[in-house]
């Protein structure tokens, strides 16, 4: 039998040369004459090692990585795929400590195979939860998912059960299932690796929150900058849906579930929910008031369960493995497992599943062993461009939902970008208003306008203009911005701007 | 690229018709019109406003909400240089400068030949081994001064 080599297929992996190394390692083989079947699959996550190449052999898969093109004929020549002596070797890949010490519930399966094999993924305990919610009454799925303590992944972190109960209980003859893969965060790519490296969970999820509602109808909403999310998840629909799992009569149980893939336009506010089920409407992505809840009114009016990517993968956990398995990981009240993206200015950066209850600490040193420079760390920016930047007083701080809003933070979706002791947090600040201006629905003043003026009042600071009064001055607008604003982005632009002004003061007096 | 206006309605006509039993079919066909063209020709508002019974004041709105959508033709290539945080930690701000150094022109605009177009993006999704640059399709990690030159002589076409 010919010998299975993987080489992933995921956006850092190819933004690595991964059909360079696929072509170099088929040429290489074939001048060899040596049979080898190369299996493009998902990413474990750990992008510091992409390409990550293994080899399957005896039960276990041998690693090595990073692996450039030009690596790979002296691969061959110490003795690749078969017993290989090399600086890039890497041993079992399962046992690479960084992959190890992860509980994985929700990327399990990630870089494990094919991502478009269905087999595979029924292999690898797929589908599990979606037969287990067949079985059940809409009531007990909605049950379960309360009971596992799951809260939203997109970084709001509201109880997904209380959202799907309400939707289960409003009447209405349409209901629909959406899923927010409108991944703006800079520092997250996790809803990217889920889609790209395992499909078929998201696709599972949706269809468990479609059978517990009683939706037919389900929309994912990905951003155009993901091309790859976007190729993989238009051929997992279409296998779905010819494998009876999606369509008029799922499994031949007599459920259906429609799912059809929408493609964003380049805006970051239709991460925000109502921006986005305007946008899926064929409208501009304006920010709507609430009430009514989506759950209630949501898309073209009907009740609508909208959820992020990770929520609904979570979602399959619980219904194959129960919700106390779930609930039992994690802290407070933050249960099951957070998924942490290591990124920025990072030595090992990738994605990090663990139960929640870590410290940013241990993160960044153990997993993300410092900085890629090699000069110290400096400043963390935690939960996307609307998170607030941490010093190294507060990177103890434990990472679960109640922690973080205690020291004035938020997890959102779990970015932790890096900077080191190069940051200018003066132009970091400013970044965050000009990021709010550029991006701002404008339906809101605060947001539309303070952005613009943020800008301009830190432009001023930075120049030494009357600093003791323009920083008042944007103290007021910051204030206002939080407490004036429709929705996060306005309202949580501040955290950014006033983290840096007071743990770093002297960046902004140079 | 399409030249007469008889054959713009013919292609909006076409698109259309793909789209419009779908719900929210607005964004769906700016998608696909410019990709079948390369932009979105002004000509064509009205065209799809009528088609889907809507005004063109809400079909130019939706057209110039959204960064994407274009209304004039982009370059041969497109180049995309991400400015967000985690690129940033990484030097993307320097890249920035050389990029519109190199290419001599700023964000939102084409070179003379009309070679590049130049696009500022907010995440490409591979922070952890930032700077990134996407080139049409392809996305790049890692990207130094120098390997962004080396992208740029690697690329197809002579200008025009």
């Amino acid at each position: 039998m010919s010998i299975r080599v993987f080489v992933p297929r995921d956006t850092t992996a190819l933004a690595l040369q991964a059909d360079a190394v696929t072509l170099a390692i088929t040429a290489e083989a074939a001048r060899r004459s040596i049979d080898l079947t190369v299996v493009r699959n998902g990413s474990r996550g750990a992008f510091w090692l992409e390409p990550l190449v293994e080899v399957e052999a005896g039960g276990s898969r041998r690693a090595f990585g990073p692996v450039s093109p030009a690596d790979v004929p002296r691969l061959f020549n110490n003795g690749f795929p078969g017993d290989c002596q090399d600086v890039l070797a890497l041993g079992p890949a399962d046992e690479i400590p960084w992959l190890q010490r992860q509980q994985r519930l929700t990327f399990a399966r990630a870089g494990l195979g094919d991502p478009l094999s269905i087999e595979n993924y029924l292999s690898l305990g797929g589908f599990a939860g979606l037969e287990n919610a067949l079985a059940l009454s809409p009531q007990a799925i909605v049950d379960a998912v309360k009971e596992s303590g799951l809260r939203g992944r997109g970084g709001a972190a509201f109880p997904t059960g209380i959202k799907w109960q309400t939707v289960l209980d409003t009447a209405a003859v349409q209901k629909y299932i959406v899923c927010n893969a409108d991944e703006g965060d800079s520092g997250t790519f996790a809803d990217r690796l889920l889609m790209e490296a395992d499909p078929y969970q998201l696709i599972e999820g949706m269809t468990i929150a479609a059978v517990a509602v009683g939706a037919s109808e389900g929309f994912i909403y990905l951003r155009s900058e993901y091309p790859e999310a976007k190729k993989i998840l238009l051929a997992a629909i279409s296998r779905a849906e010819k494998a009876g799992w999606l369509g008029d009569n799922i499994q031949g149980l007599g459920k259906k579930f429609h799912l059809e893939l929408r493609i964003g336009a380049g805006a970051y506010i239709c991460g925000e929910e109502t921006s986005l089920l305007d946008s899926l409407e064929g409208k501009r992505g304006l920010v709507r008031f609430k009430p009514p809840l989506p759950a209630i009114k949501g898309l073209l009016g009907q009740p609508t369960v909208i959820n992020n990517v990770l929520s609904y993968a979570a979602a399959t956990t619980v219904l194959a493995k129960g919700a106390a398995y779930y609930r039992d990981f994690g802290t407070g009240r933050s249960r099951g497992t957070l998924t942490v993206q290591l990124a920025g200015n990072i030595r090992r950066g990738g994605l990090v599943e663990l139960p929640f209850g870590h410290t940013l600490r241990e993160l960044v040193e153990e997993f993300g062993g410092g900085t890629a420079s090699g000069r110290p760390m400096r400043a963390i920016q935690v939960g996307g461009p609307l998170g607030t930047y941490l010093p190294a007083a507060q990177w103890d701080v434990a990472l679960d939902y109640e922690a973080f809003a205690g020291i004035s933070g938020m997890l959102g979706h779990g970015g932790i970008v890096v900077f080191d002791d190069t940051v200018d947090l003066a132009q970091q600040a400013r970044f965050a208003m000009e990021f709010c201006a550029i991006e701002s629905c404008g339906k809101c003043t605060p947001c539309r306008v303070g952005s613009v003026r943020g800008v301009e009042v830190i432009d001023r600071i930075i120049n030494n203009q009357q600093r003791a009064e323009n920083l008042q001055l944007l103290q007021d607008l910051c204030d206002t911005m939080v407490d004036g604003s429709l929705c996060a982005m306005g309202g949580l632009t501040p955290y950014p701007v006033r983290s840096a002004l007071q743990h770093f003061a002297d960046d902004f007096e140079k | 690229m399409q030249s007469s206006a008889f054959s713009l309605a013919e292609t909006i006509e076409a698109v259309v018709q793909e789209h419009i039993g779908r719900v929210g079919p607005l964004m769906p066909v700016l998608h696909a019109v410019q990709e079948r063209l390369g932009y979105v020709p002004s000509a064509a508002i009205p065209m799809i406003a009528s088609a889907l019974s809507l005004s063109r004041a809400e079909v130019h709105g939706v057209m110039h909400f959204y960064h994407d959508f274009r209304t004039e033709p982009a370059g041969d290539h497109v180049i995309q240089v991400c400015r967000a945080e985690a690129c940033q930690a990484m030097g993307a701000r320097a890249l920035e400068t050389h990029v519109r150094g190199k290419l001599g022109i700023n964000f939102g605009e084409t070179t003379a030949d009309g070679r590049f177009t130049l696009d500022p993006v907010y995440c490409l999704g591979n922070c952890a081994c930032a700077p990134t640059v996407r080139i049409d399709d392809d996305i790049h990690a890692r990207v130094t001064p120098q390997r962004f030159d080396q992208l740029l002589d690697g690329l197809p076409g002579e200008g025009r």
